[in-house]
């Protein structure tokens, strides 16, 4: 059973290694206009994002970039990738169907706070404990935008808006101690003021094999006069300049747990795991989506249990 | 007189006591003496506890329906008795036992056999379980008809293979003691039994399956490779089906969190090109509708399967019911085209599920195939399906070569070019040339988000041009029985059987009538219904449901209300003797 499933990994491997290739921004741009607010903080993250890519050198006919709906899931549109741009909350169940019927894509899914903590809250569990190999990139603004300013499922208690001015009394979600208590096998925070450090974060997220996960502290200019860009300068600080063991769940959760004076960023959790696609013997020699359609002699056999 | 070949039996007793292995066994030994049969089991939405029943439907030509009466009643408990003994027909035959479940001696049916066999007794005897009273009947029911204890044996056999020569010893000795038992101290009630089971020489090569059954065949002979199901009574058995064969067919099969999920999953492994499969009942089909819409306007072709039970909210889970026909037609936000079809038996839900796929990937349309608990989980034997030639028909696609010219020509490929027939070709992500966005928000013909008023109307032109060139390739239904009947029948999904034995009946009473089964339910063909109707000297719409939603679809399309229905909505299917008397009770009819 082991050696089967060395087997597996060996041949996954060989099939999704990354063939290196040479990508420019001017490759990656699409005819379509970029409609943020000026300032917003997805500009930075659109900005990493490309450059990971570039880094990485995937032919961009191997990524697929997914998406749900709000500001942050129109980064498909801007990105010149096969795109998704699919429903509220939804972008992870389709990754997860996208994938398995084709796992040489490299599948990176991007949405915002509401979609991924409220709307899609369940799917962003399942996932985490699936580890599937794809990289989800939060742009966590802790208010929703694209509905004109409503509370969000990250806002901060006391958190009021113009359209919702009722503050709010719940607790935040704590996304990364979410991730980590859910299973994800790489857990990460960026922040879309800090590109260099995101677009590493997110290049190891995409190398990461198995389900990588990056919150990504993004101002939002036009509806969060709280958490702004100065609020977070002020408050972030890199995990790997003062050397964090990564390794240590217990720790990592611990870690989580510190979001208010001082904010860490950078890599929480990371753990080598199996991934779901290996354990799929249907997907051991071969891309699901390439596997030929012959089925008469298979149904000749199985009629037979039903006589 | 003697009925060779012409039973029904029925087993019951409390959830949790075998009933439905009993009653499975029972059908398959018939089976394997090359009878036809037809099943039905009644449970509630329990694992232990309540009641269960079985009942099985043997002949020697093909059977479409459970009928209401029954000819031996095999008790395991004193309910069963209370609750069926009205069934027994006169010269029936009840197995129980006296010593855990006595007969009221005063009240007892003078036109009956009342078989008393120690079950309890004879499992202790040879050291088995309670849990294995059920196997004594089943011996003993099989006495009842003379049948050939040899099948049952191989029966046993093939059931228990995977627990080893001694459990299939064990079942095969408590199974022979109860054949024994009724063969030694009945003589007389056997010999005067008037139907008897003997095996048909000539091998037809039967199959024998559920609806669900039928379902994963046809959709595993159409190529699915994905499935995602979160598990809802009663489609269950399609996920349980397809991870039996998983590995056998190189396929995926996920249960994931939520339906939410099982929809967006299929429609991703659709959008990769892969054949894909999901199914619910209603509530779960409720959570789905988000779906659709996404598949309609994404144009990714999706094939969805609604089991429909009791409704609504948790409804009857466990019953049956034809109520989510008219949402089904609507369900989801906006306006899209769709298919909705609905086999009537086994066979229809075999080839129709091949047609599923066909269809909604060549026109990439949402295709929803509607059944019901009924047909879901009764079994019944037909003819071995033929897998000579299973039509596989994707659609169109770019080739590498065709996406590599259009790049050197400076083309873009536009993943929804405006075209004749609205049928714009898809790439499988991962082609080189061929990067696309799908959008969820009304795109341009390169799927950018556009609201255009101009792009809109044409975008939704293209939409529902698809389902105008899918016409073509989707039948009219047609007229099955007399010409000139007196009654013509129309209905959607399982009703189909019990009609068709309603007509048997009415033949026999010279009644002539006809059917109109509608399998394609939208889009709804209007013409031919019309002309239907119109040459019809009585129309009779046979649904499962209130407010007759297959008569307020037909009134919708063709303007002409239907005056005479027959409805039924306490969660049982259509019994072909409830129709025999709709129609002997209306003077108008006979």
């Amino acid at each position: 059973m082991k050696q089967k499933i060395e087997s597996q990994i060996k041949t996954f491997e060989k099939n999704t290694k990354p063939s290196l290739h040479v990508i420019t921004l001017n490759d990656l741009s699409t005819s379509a206009k970029i409609n943020w607010c000026p300032g917003c903080g997805d500009y930075g993250i659109l900005m990493a994002l490309k450059n990971a890519v570039i880094e990485l050198g995937i032919p961009q006919h191997e990524l697929f970039l997914v998406s749900g709906i709000g500001c942050s899931s129109k980064t498909p549109y801007w990105t010149k990738l096969y795109g998704f741009n699919g429903l509220h909350g939804r972008a992870l169940p389709f990754a997860t169907g996208l994938k398995l019927a084709n796992h040489k894509l490299t599948i990176i899914v991007v949405g915002g706070d509401g979609d991924g903590y409220a709307e899609g809250g369940n799917h962003f569990m399942h996932s985490c404990r699936r580890n599937i190999d794809m990289t989800y990139i939060v742009y966590n603004n802790q208010v929703y935008g694209l509905t004109t300013g409503q509370v969000s499922p990250t806002s901060e208690k006391n958190f009021k808006t113009k359209a919702t001015p009722d503050p709010v009394i719940e607790e935040p979600v704590n996304p990364v101690a979410l991730a980590i208590a859910s299973g994800a096998t790489f857990v990460a925070r960026g922040f879309a003021g800090d590109v260099a450090h995101l677009r590493e974060l997110i290049i190891q997220g995409v190398k990461h094999k198995g389900f990588a996960f990056i919150d990504v502290l993004q101002p939002c200019v036009t509806f969060n006069h709280l958490n702004t860009y100065d609020y977070f300068k002020k408050r972030v600080y890199k995990l790997e300049k003062e050397k964090f063991d990564f390794s240590n769940k217990t720790k990592a959760f611990e870690k989580a747990q510190e979001c208010g004076d001082k904010i860490p960023i950078g890599v929480f959790y990371k753990e080598e795991r199996i991934t779901y696609e290996e354990q799929v013997p249907a997907l051991a020699k071969q891309v699901l989506v390439k596997q030929p359609i012959d089925t008469k002699s298979k149904m000749e056999k199985i009629i037979k249990d039903f006589m | 007189m003697t009925k060779t070949n012409k039973l029904v039996w029925k087993i019951g007793g409390e959830a949790g006591y075998g009933i439905m292995s009993t009653g499975l066994m029972f059908a398959k030994a018939c089976l394997r003496g090359n009878l036809h049969i037809f099943d039905y089991t009644e449970y509630p939405s329990l694992i232990r506890g309540g009641h269960n029943s079985y009942t099985v439907r043997v002949e020697d030509k093909e059977i479409h329906s459970q009928i209401q009466i029954t000819n031996i009643l095999a008790a395991l408990n004193k309910e069963t008795i209370d609750l069926h003994l009205h069934q027994l027909t006169k010269n029936g035959v009840l197995l129980y036992d006296n010593d855990e479940s006595p007969v009221d001696k005063t009240k007892l049916r003078k036109d009956i056999s009342y078989l008393h066999i120690p079950l309890s007794k004879i499992v202790r005897d040879i050291q088995g379980e309670r849990v294995m009273r059920n196997n004594v009947l089943l011996g003993a029911s099989f006495a009842v008809v003379s049948y050939d204890f040899a099948i049952v044996e191989h029966i046993i056999k093939d059931f228990f293979k995977s627990k080893g020569d001694a459990v299939i010893n064990h079942n095969i000795a408590l199974a022979k003691a109860g054949y024994d038992y009724i063969t030694t101290n009945y003589k007389e009630v056997i010999k005067q039994f008037p139907n008897k089971l003997k095996k048909v020489e000539e091998n037809k090569e039967h199959i024998f399956l559920t609806g669900n059954e039928a379902c994963s065949l046809g959709a595993l002979a159409a190529g699915c490779k994905f499935v995602s199901i979160y598990p809802m009574t009663p489609i269950s058995g399609i996920l349980s089906l397809m991870e039996h064969y998983e590995q056998r067919f190189s396929i995926v099969v996920k249960q994931p969190e939520d339906e939410i999920s099982a929809v967006n999953m299929a429609i991703g492994a659709w959008h990769a090109g892969v054949r894909a499969l999901t199914a619910t009942s209603g509530g779960g089909f409720c959570l789905m509708t988000e779906g659709l819409g996404l598949a309609a306007m994404t144009e990714t072709p999706l094939v969805v399967i609604n089991g429909m039970r009791g409704g609504p909210s948790t409804g009857l889970p466990t019953w049956t019911e034809q109520g989510d026909l008219q949402f089904i037609l609507h369900a989801s936000h906006g306006e899209f085209p769709r298919i909705v079809i609905a086999p009537g038996d086994v066979d229809d839900a075999y080839n129709l599920m091949i047609d599923a796929f066909n269809l909604a990937e060549k026109y990439q349309l949402v295709v929803i195939v509607l059944t019901d608990k009924h047909l879901n989980e009764s079994h019944k034997s037909l003819k071995k399906f033929s897998f000579e030639t299973i039509r596989i028909e994707r659609g169109k696609f770019l080739t590498d070569e065709q996406l590599k010219e259009l790049a050197v020509s400076k083309q873009e490929y536009k993943r929804y070019a405006f075209v004749d027939d609205g049928v714009s070709s898809r790439v499988m992500p991962g082609q080189e040339h061929g990067l696309f966005i799908a959008s969820s928000d009304e795109h341009n013909e390169s799927g950018f988000f556009y609201e255009d008023a101009d792009n809109r109307k044409k975008m939704m032109h293209k939409r529902f041009k698809k389902i105008e060139t899918a016409m073509k390739d989707i039948p009219q239904p047609k007229l099955v029985g007399e010409k000139d009947a007196e009654l013509t029948f129309i209905s959607f999904g399982s009703t189909k059987g019990a009609i068709f034995e309603a007509m048997h009946f009415l033949a026999d009473k010279k009644i002539k009538a006809n059917f109109l089964q509608i399998k394609y339910l939208d889009p709804f063909p209007t013409e031919s219904v019309i002309n239907i109707i119109k040459n019809a000297k009585n129309v009779v719409c046979v649904e499962c449901n209130y407010t007759g939603q297959l008569a307020a679809l037909i009134k919708e399309k063709t303007g002409i209300e239907i005056k005479h229905n027959l409805r039924k909505y306490d969660g049982r299917p259509f019994f072909p003797e409830e129709i025999n008397d709709y129609v002997m009770n209306n003077k108008r009819f006979i």
